[in-house]
């Protein structure tokens, strides 16, 4: 069991903040987060985009903001469980809560602090009506041991680097048949790996199938084969062992939307007193929460997580006194 | 009125919505939508990344070509048509009033 003062569930900019506004009140922090890397879609997104709007930095590239606010958080020493993603909370007999993640790592703390942003990040699903039924019935939409599909017939959609990459990985003596379909001719993913795969399709072992998409599946208790949808006209079947949808990550509120939060639009309602949720203990901050005049901004939510410390801290000792310091007097005193 | 163009919007349920849409506001389609609390997430706040803001253009206007960030995302995205563009990358000027455009359908 991880024990700390304030879990943070999600690793993104706002996030990271609160480790350091937490930090300045002696509060340890420990983040989680569904992605493997901290810095949410700063790092997942769009790392090489530059920001604009942050304070004191006429332009920053997010990768750079996410590296220097874990260089500001670092004193303060946080605790991660990354490519976790949180599950389900209860409430302890000393009214502590205990976070319970994907993986079963427990954590124990009297605050949570929700800095999801737009959600977890997971697989976009195909929209095809029974595709749940087929879910590791023969559809996977992430590849977790290439050994899975030794000897196997594996379909693959997708054009980016992933789809790419698996073909490639895949049809490398891992699986006895690998089939790519894409819906348009060209590939999007980086050169190297549109090359790679191409020229084992042209060797004849990948088959590529472009100018189209899946648009059925089909199988009793488990995946039997798949119906292709051809541009302009035209449906075949193939017959496969496994489809693996790659068409990238979208951010989901996930079981988050099942812990009791008042939502709204996908977004958490809070108090703007001190960022708290409808749960006394459990605060929600950055683009994750909602209140008149709600501005997703990263400036926002840092605004937002240095009010929401302050509460936390008078609900941990309610009898202690607290006087604002300012970091230009005392510094940066880490544990 | 000068600078205000008007835009015929379908919604996923059939109806036409005529929006007023300002061109001196450096604003886009999807931005559009928003301000008009159509059903449009907008996931990606207008980076090309999430194609939540798809829309089928239904005029023969001429638009911008797409660059390779839209491209790239429309091939990862689902309902897509000959006629799908991001409304995120369609930026709203004088030239575009009277587009017509429907919300594709959304998974997200």
């Amino acid at each position: 069991m991880i024990e700390t003062d304030i879990i943070i569930i999600g690793a993104g900019p706002c996030g990271l903040f609160t480790v350091f506004e937490a930090g300045l009140l002696k509060l340890r922090c420990h983040l989680i987060d569904a992605l493997p890397q901290a810095g949410g879609q700063l790092t997942e997104i769009y790392p090489k985009k530059p920001i604009y709007d942050i304070p004191g930095f006429p332009e920053v590239l997010a990768g750079d903001l996410i590296h220097n606010l874990m260089a500001q958080a670092a004193p303060f020493k946080p605790g991660f469980t990354l490519g976790e993603r949180c599950e389900s909370f209860q409430v302890d007999d000393d009214g502590k809560f205990i976070v319970t993640t994907s993986k079963g790592t427990l954590h124990k703390a009297p605050i949570i602090a929700i800095a999801g942003g737009l959600g977890s990040f997971e697989p976009r699903k195909p929209p095809i009506s029974n595709i749940a039924d087929f879910e590791d019935k023969g559809i996977e939409y992430i590849v977790r041991d290439p050994n899975f599909y030794k000897d196997k017939k594996v379909v693959i959609s997708g054009g980016g680097d992933s789809a790419l990459d698996w073909a490639h990985f895949l049809a490398n003596g891992v699986a006895k048949e690998v089939t790519l379909i894409h819906r348009s001719k060209s590939f999007r993913g980086h050169p190297d790996s549109v090359q790679k795969a191409m020229d084992m399709a042209e060797a004849g072992k990948i088959k590529l199938i472009t100018d189209a998409e899946v648009v059925g599946i089909n199988g009793s208790d488990k995946l039997s084969s798949i119906t292709i949808k051809h541009l302009p006209e035209g449906e075949t079947t193939v017959e496969t062992d496994h489809w693996l949808p790659l068409f990238g990550l979208s951010p989901k509120l996930g079981p988050l939307a099942d812990w009791g939060l008042n939502i709204d639009k996908n977004s958490i309602e809070v108090n703007t007193f001190d960022y708290s949720t409808n749960i006394p203990g459990i605060y929600a901050i950055g683009d994750i929460n909602n209140y008149p005049g709600k501005l997703k901004l990263i400036l926002c939510g840092f605004h937002e997580a240095t009010l929401m410390v302050q509460s936390a801290f008078k609900r941990i000792y309610p009898d202690k006194n607290y006087v604002l310091k300012y970091t230009t007097v005392n510094g940066v005193n880490g544990f | 009125m000068e600078n205000i163009i008007n835009i015929t919007l379908i919604d996923r349920e059939g109806k036409e919505h005529n929006l007023e849409a300002p061109t001196d506001m450096n604003m886009n389609v999807m931005e559009l939508c928003k301000s008009y609390e159509l059903p449009v997430e907008g996931t990606c706040g207008g980076m090309a990344m999430c194609a939540t803001c798809q829309v089928y253009v239904l005029s023969e206007h001429e638009l911008p070509e797409k660059s390779d960030d839209e491209e790239a995302m429309l091939d990862q995205a689902f309902f897509v048509q000959q006629n799908s563009r991001l409304g995120c990358q369609i930026h709203l000027t004088n030239e575009l009033d009277g587009l017509r455009l429907q919300l594709a359908d959304s998974v997200d």
